[in-house]
């Protein structure tokens, strides 16, 4: 196909001209991490300039269409920009859960205003987003939620409170699942849509065991939301949210896979590697995380041509979120007590044994590991009872 | 390339899968070859039909008259092979064989490949020395004698290596066991004055022998490849035989799973069907997840190593060849051993399937190398 490399070859001079050198480093932790938005600061002159060159040319979201902040690029053309993106190491330009999450289900259940309003701020960094989804009574068991929106004629008035909100003390709108009929269960929830800065909203930070606050306690007090900032239909918020949770799950699962010029082996030897079990046992996590790799790749290829099985997700979520567990138990295991240190500067601020202690959410945030072994227990074995 | 099966592969695997769970079925197979306590072990009928159908030359270049086709159709018929525990000679004649005397000279690939394509010939690997698979090591020895080379040393896990026309032999013509260079891969036909071999039955019923090389001689003619430089061919059959004995051990463990899925679906105990409890649908869901995995990693070692013919080596098809061979390895393990305790009293029968899969799976899981000594592979090739 010479129009594709043509376009490549397009793509790497504009890349070459660009993405400016600070952004071909690795990202060393989350502050390196571009999530945008009305309170996010820069690092780096880099940083903003990279994102608003990148959302310029519609390359934050490579995929949409154009109206809507995208580049309307085909698959091939997307690997095409990400390989290309990946032989300079360019950093992303912009992460968020509104291009994740928020985008795809606005893509689908949108209508034209909401597509034309919301997703071009996401695409350009300018609104960050979080997921209230969770409840202190409703984890495993979401559909039980029980924030309630009273229908008051042209808005609603939500109250209620959720919990393990990621980030929502940085976010600036909420994307909320919202009781909108008590009768029914599944079919009495809506998808809604709100300022962060709305009067009766309220957050409080969650210390976690890695000493840091990623999630947040958010509390809803009289909060008023138009009826237009609704997604899909009234009560039918939860077809919308299962089919964001199908892009929650893949996302959370992309962690765990190997790659294959610097397996955990090779990282750990970095650090002296003598203990010969314990380098047998990187030897085989190194296996199972580059066999994961592949069914990465093989399930994206398998996506764009409907040849996936709907339920995949689930699996892919399951088996990437235990591999990412094992794999910083192991890299904390390789690092010795070097790795226990919590605050000090050669730690980079504990970095190891922060991350290990996050990965132990990765199993639980999104559907832990035991509803998706029941998902696939379901959907995909057709197991009785299940 | 797409991780899935284009048209014309989906299309083998409909033929493959329905002729194998027709002609290749246990009963009419595994079963009958073995309770008939045959010399062979498998269908030389079986063998023909393979031979109708095309499968003997996948892996034979057109020009030599076969269907020049690559490791992923190869895997697609090993695959079939795998899930009804069909015996044939399919893996080391056609698979790891045909690699080896597709890279011989005109007058080599004459005498060999038309039995191969017709299905008259079988043709065995001698390349083990040991209990374990350590091709590095290789101390059978050829030494320059008259017109060609006398051939000392014994080999072990000869797959059907009785029932073989003839030998492909891995030798040392030069330097010391542990060499990388100094190998050459000889065509010893199996009635060679100073060739013995001890047939043994396997844990699976299948056929292979210890086989003794007391003064072989053989002409320059037996020669396939180059002499001394033999090891870069050698690598290129193991990798076929690896990724080959891995999609075989895909079939193995997904057809133990079917029966055991089933099983869980019909099994009553406590008033129930016993696939309602969660712990056996927690465990049962782990293993799809598992065996996804290891499919993923094997059909995509099969495409690096078909983009890589032509014998040009890379690290990386050798890398995913080797991450292959072990990930199917531990899964297609834990599949038979949960297929066998989630049949219980039943699985500890001879009358059941469920325990001649557990029985296949080990004799594959050693076959060209086990899970640890590929994970090792993978160690050394990422630099630790």
């Amino acid at each position: 196909m010479p129009n594709l490399d043509v376009f490549r070859f397009e793509i790497g001079a504009w890349l070459e001209q660009n993405c400016p050198p600070e952004m071909r480093e690795p990202v060393r932790d989350d502050g390196d991490v571009c999530w945008g938005g009305r309170k996010f600061k820069f690092k780096s002159e880099a940083q903003k300039l990279w994102l608003e060159r990148c959302a310029a040319k519609g390359f934050t979201v490579p995929d949409w269409p154009k109206p809507y902040g995208g580049a309307g690029m085909n698959a091939s053309e997307v690997k095409i920009l990400r390989e290309e993106m990946q032989r300079i190491n360019a950093r992303p330009p912009l992460s968020s859960f509104g291009i994740w999450m928020l985008g795809p289900a606005l893509l689908k259940f949108g209508t034209e205003e909401q597509k034309l309003y919301y997703l071009n701020q996401i695409a350009r960094g300018e609104i960050r987003w979080c997921q209230g989804y969770s409840e202190p009574g409703s984890g495993s068991d979401l559909v039980s939620l029980q924030t309630y929106g009273e229908d008051k004629g042209d808005h609603w008035v939500v109250n209620g409170q959720k919990i393990w909100t990621s980030y929502a003390d940085q976010a600036d709108w909420i994307f909320c699942l919202v009781r909108t009929d008590k009768t029914n269960k599944y079919q009495g929830i809506s998808f809604l849509l709100f300022d962060m800065d709305s009067p009766g909203v309220t957050i409080k930070p969650i210390l976690l065991i890695s000493g840091n606050s990623p999630f947040c306690e958010t509390f809803f007090d009289n909060v008023t939301v138009p009826k237009h900032q609704i997604v899909g239909e009234l009560n039918r918020g939860w077809d919308v949210a299962k089919y964001l949770l199908g892009h929650e799950r893949e996302m959370i699962s992309g962690a765990g896979g190997g790659d294959r010029l610097n397996t955990i082996g090779a990282v750990a030897k970095r650090n002296g590697l003598e203990d010969p079990l314990l380098r047998a046992e990187l030897a085989m996590f190194d296996v199972d995380a580059l066999a994961f790799s592949a069914l990465g790749e093989k399930f994206l290829d398998e996506i764009k041509v409907g040849k996936a099985h709907p339920a995949q997700p689930n699996m892919i979520k399951y088996a990437g979120t235990e591999l990412n567990k094992r794999r910083h138990e192991l890299l904390m295991a390789a690092g010795g007590s070097a790795a226990l240190e919590w605050d000090s500067e050669g730690s980079n601020g504990g970095s190891k044994a922060r991350t290990w202690l996050r990965t132990k959410a990765n199993s639980i945030e999104g559907g832990t590991s035991e509803v998706m072994l029941n998902v696939i227990s379901k959907r995909i074995l057709d197991l009785p009872g299940a | 390339m797409a991780l899935y099966h284009t048209e014309d592969q989906a299309m083998l695997a409909d033929t493959a899968r329905q002729f194998m769970g027709e002609e290749g079925a246990i009963a009419k197979q595994l079963r009958h070859w073995r309770d008939k306590q045959s010399m062979d072990g498998f269908g030389r009928v079986l063998w023909k039909q393979f031979a109708e159908l095309g499968f003997t030359g996948i892996l034979v270049s057109e020009a030599d008259g076969g269907l020049g086709m690559g490791h992923v159709e190869a895997g697609i018929v090993l695959e079939e092979i795998g899930r009804n525990l069909t015996p044939s000679p399919f893996l080391t004649s056609s698979v790891m064989a045909a690699t080896a005397i597709g890279a011989g000279n005109d007058e080599l690939r004459g005498r060999y490949l038309p039995g191969l394509l017709a299905g008259d010939s079988v043709f065995a690997m001698a390349i083990d020395e040991g209990p374990k698979h350590r091709p590095e090591r290789i101390a059978t020895r050829a030494e320059r004698a008259g017109n060609g080379f006398r051939l000392a040393g014994s080999k072990t896990f000869v797959v059907y290596g009785g029932s073989a026309d003839m030998l492909v032999v891995a030798a040392r013509t030069a330097g010391a066991d542990g060499d990388q260079d100094g190998i050459t891969l000889f065509a010893v036909p199996k009635d060679s004055a100073g060739l013995s071999q001890d047939p043994i039955r396997l844990v699976d019923s299948s056929k292979a022998t210890h086989v003794k090389l007391d003064g072989v001689q053989v002409y320059d003619d037996a020669v396939i490849g180059e002499v001394d430089a033999g090891r870069a061919l050698l690598n290129r059959v193991l990798n076929a035989g690896r990724i080959g004995a891995a999609a075989e051990s895909v079939g193995v463990a997904d057809g133990a799973f079917d029966m055991t899925t089933t099983y869980l679906k019909q099994r009553k105990q406590f008033g129930k069907l016993i696939g309602e409890f969660q712990a056996l649908q927690h465990r049962a869901a782990h293993l799809y997840s598992e065996l996804e995995i290891a499919r993923a990693s094997v059909i995509k070692a099969q495409q690096l190593l078909d983009a890589t013919a032509c014998g040009k080596p890379s690290q990386y098809a050798d890398l995913m060849v080797s991450v292959a061979k072990a990930k199917v390895g531990k899964v297609a393990s834990l599949a038979v051993r949960e297929g066998v305790q989630m049949h219980a009293g039943i699985g500890m029968t001879d009358e059941y399937d469920i325990g001649l899969y557990m029985k296949r799976d080990r004799a594959l899981a050693e076959f060209m190398g086990d899970m640890y000594y590929h994970a090792e592979r993978v160690a050394q090739f990422s630099g630790y």
